[in-house]
């Protein structure tokens, strides 16, 4: 199921399909190494709740949910 | 003797900086690269016969012009053509940090790997081939400890000896950006070959690519040079642009991003392999995060953290600001004792000695400031402390690391504006930086303090405690309104993203923690020092010039003499008392006089017909006017306009009963003054380091508005506080 990356839940592991942010922010996303194809997990959240922590490629950083709308997912099923 | 000279360059957080330490130790200086705020590191160091020079370029994650620290690295290596880039990786991360190094690949610089962290990567159970790493990217690599300075020898002599064989040449890597994106390139770097357009500088295929991309600088420099082939070039990426979102729902610079992490991962496919899938220092480090940023847990803990450093800093910084205070009031009476009255005493005294003293006097609190600071910023908990704050400052227009440069400041009262605006530099975010900068001289800071304990003190004694925290209160609520008001009006744009890395924590090293505070410092006493006795001079001028009549001085020269004279004559105890007493008195009507006459007490006079609008009078005009020396001045001057002498900023009871049986204040007053000092223009120790930080255009924006803003908001007071008071 496709879905946007706000929607993810703590610990929840997705691949990206697609991104669709333009400009100074896509190409932000783009050199952390957020590019199509790429697994991530969510790591962790802030107190409030926002921005959101992802592991990615081995390190992790941090987006804000309306930065993580651009960025559509596919979630992969917990591996036993 | 050979000289090479080598470019340090990295990610952010790929140990470039330790390395660069490591390696050059002492042997280092920090200077600024022309018309922005970004630090050039430069040092030297000596292998055999080899003189090595070596420049630390800013941390970046790639070689587009988006921001100043990767346009920065870019303009050195295309106009000063280093010798030999020496590209710093986390060899943990090698997928992400390699993106960088194939961007240098591509423009054809002469590059090496420092492959750092070769420690994480044996505890981490990964294995790296160098030999076919070496050979698949066609540049020599060398496994590095940072930390320890394991293997910067054998970084250096295969430096040194790449360098000589490459002899500055430099070999673009051409990879390929599949269907759509190769022939366009092809076409565009063909026209440019042919037009000979910018080809001196970068490879025609390396320009051409960053045409794709989107490169403004690139653009820019094509515009100019040649305006048609540019056209025909931007027309031809406009089609393949359309095509593109067409057929494959996304923009060429993505296909190009996708491309080159695909040429990584099959690159990392053949070198690298993970036998432990588990990492020991991510996981130690998620365990810290879970309690470090736990729901609750977080933000307590940061909170006593951030109230804990305030204390250190300040209850430490005491000691060696109390001894500096005492050098230079030791040096003040020095002088005064050797030489004779008269201007020369009062201008070395007053005006120099007190202006350097005032300067240095920060010194101490710096150098603790920012032991704190690299030690928050290395270990990596700074990155923490914005990702739990975000949400609330970005409301404002703010960003997540604004916090640092609003404690310091006075956030918690009794701060200091001069290393809270320093700290400012850790916001990569240019506009949020600003907006920071400019708002953080709001904080009630140390020397405003002694302001509101005396008007406090005469006139809300029951409220202390209350008043105080409203005025913190106070000036959280302004800073952040007016910080949402530039960020809407004169700062307005689109926040920065936070896409940020949250680095593995790690324990700094001592050596990185010295340096980085020394550098501040020495940038702090180097440029406030200079400008700052300049405008303390001027200021002195202004509070003593023009001096008396003639005439005027006369009488008081008489009037001392024939109080002198009685002295003598006098016999009684008593009678002296009350005589030394007398003269005394003289002397602060001499001084008040004085400084009535002066060019500072014209103004205030001349002021307060628009200043009786919040109820100052001119004698709080004058302290006001001389609060923008330093805030310290506000209480002593104020002291000399009442002819009380100058007032000791501890101890200030004499001046509270002579303000308290003043019938121009009153509790309206004490309020509207307690807010225009909260507010108005910063000291002038902070606006030189805000000009340091921003631009002199900016600082003057601050003095002028702060100041307005203040003067308003005090009026808007008074008037309100007579009708209910």
């Amino acid at each position: 199921m496709q879905q946007s990356l706000r929607h993810l839940q703590l610990h929840d592991k997705a691949r990206i399909v697609a991104i669709s942010a333009a400009g100074e922010l896509g190409r932000r996303i783009r050199d952390m190494g957020l590019v199509t194809g790429t697994e991530i997990e969510i790591v962790g959240r802030a107190p409030l709740k926002d921005p959101v922590a992802i592991r990615l490629r081995g390190f992790t950083l941090t987006l804000r949910n309306n930065e993580a709308d651009h960025i559509t997912v596919e979630k992969l099923e917990p591996s036993a | 003797m050979n000289k090479r000279y080598l470019a340090f360059a990295g990610n952010p957080n790929s140990g470039k900086t330790t390395l660069f330490n490591t390696i050059t130790g002492s042997h280092q200086h920090v200077g600024n690269y022309p018309g922005i705020t970004v630090d050039r590191k430069e040092g030297s160091t000596i292998l055999d016969n080899n003189k090595i020079d070596i420049v630390d370029l800013p941390g970046c994650y790639s070689l587009t012009a988006y921001t100043q620290e990767e346009l920065v690295s870019r303009q050195v290596l295309v106009e000063e053509r280093p010798d030999l880039v020496v590209n710093v990786v986390d060899a943990t991360k090698l997928e992400r940090h390699l993106y960088l190094t194939i961007q240098f690949l591509e423009l054809g610089v002469p590059v090496m790997l420092a492959l750092n962290m070769m420690d994480d990567v044996r505890s981490k159970g990964i294995q790296i081939n160098i030999e076919q790493l070496q050979q698949d990217l066609g540049c020599p690599a060398v496994g590095t400890v940072a930390r320890t300075g394991a293997g910067k020898e054998e970084l250096l002599r295969t430096a040194v000896d790449f360098a000589a064989k490459r002899n500055g040449v430099w070999q673009p890597l051409t990879i390929s950006y599949g269907p759509d994106v190769d022939p366009v390139l092809e076409c565009l770097s063909g026209m440019l070959e042919e037009a000979q357009l910018l080809q001196e500088k970068y490879p025609p295929r390396w320009v051409a690519l960053k045409y794709i991309e989107g490169d403004d600088s690139i653009i820019e420099q094509g515009r100019t040079l040649a305006p048609e082939l540019s056209r025909q070039m931007e027309a031809r990426i406009q089609t393949l642009r359309e095509h593109c979102l067409k057929t494959l729902n996304t923009f060429p610079e993505a296909l190009i991003a996708d491309y080159r992490y695909g040429f990584i991962t099959a690159l990392l496919k053949k070198s690298v392999v993970v036998t432990q899938p588990q990492s020991a220092r991510l996981d130690l480090t998620d365990n810290i995060d879970s309690v470090l940023t736990h729901r609750v847990a977080g933000p307590a803990l940061m909170l006593a953290l951030l109230y804990t450093m305030f204390h250190v800093t300040f209850t430490l910084g005491e000691y060696p600001m109390e001894l500096t205070h005492r050098f230079f009031a030791l040096l003040a009476d020095g002088v005064t004792a050797i030489l004779p009255d008269g201007m020369l005493q009062s201008l070395i005294v007053s005006g120099v000695i007190d202006g350097v003293g005032g300067v240095l006097g920060f010194v101490p609190l710096i150098m603790i400031m920012f032991i704190i600071i690299a030690f928050l910023e290395d270990s990596g908990y700074m990155a923490r402390m914005a990702y739990m704050l975000d949400k609330i400052f970005r409301s404002f227009g703010l960003h997540g690391s604004s916090v640092m440069p609003f404690i310091i400041s006075g956030g918690i009262a009794g701060g200091c504006a001069v290393p809270g605006v320093m700290a400012a530099r850790t916001l990569r975010s240019p506009k949020e930086k600003l907006a920071t900068i400019l708002t953080a001289p709001f904080m009630p800071c140390g020397a405003k303090i002694p302001v509101f304990l005396l008007l406090i003190g005469a006139f809300f004694t029951e409220h202390r405690a209350a008043m105080m925290f409203s005025i913190t209160l106070g000036a959280w609520v302004m800073a952040l309104l007016v910080a949402r008001i530039l960020r809407s009006t004169i700062i307005r744009g689109e926040s920065t993203p936070f896409v940020m890395e949250l680095p593995p924590y790690r324990l700094p090293t001592l050596q990185g923690v010295l340096i980085h505070m020394w550098e501040r410092t020495w940038e702090y006493i180097k440029k406030a020092g200079t400008v700052v006795l300049a405008i303390s001079v001027l200021i002195w001028a202004g509070m003593t010039f023009p001096g008396l009549d003639a005439e005027q001085e006369e009488q008081f020269v008489a009037a001392r003499f024939q109080l002198e004279q009685s002295l003598n004559s006098t016999t009684t105890p008593a009678q002296q008392e009350q005589i030394l007493a007398a003269l005394k008195e003289l002397e602060h009507s001499h001084s008040l006089a004085t400084l009535k006459h002066s060019a500072a007490g014209r103004l205030g006079q001349m002021l307060e017909p628009l200043t009786s609008l919040a109820g100052f009078n001119w004698r709080t005009n004058i302290a006001l006017i001389g609060g923008v020396a330093a805030k310290e001045v506000i209480v002593s001057t104020l002291g000399t306009a009442y002819s009380l002498g100058e007032t000791d900023v501890d101890d200030s009871s004499s001046l509270m009963t002579r303000i308290q049986k003043d019938p121009d204040w009153n509790r309206a007053t004490a309020i509207s003054a307690i807010i225009f000092v909260l507010l108005y223009a910063p000291c002038f120790v902070t606006i030189v380091v805000m000009a340091r930080e921003s631009s002199w255009g900016w600082a003057m924006f601050a003095l002028v508005f702060n100041t307005t803003l203040a003067f308003i908001l005090a009026c808007a007071a008074y008037q309100g506080a007579l009708l209910v008071l």
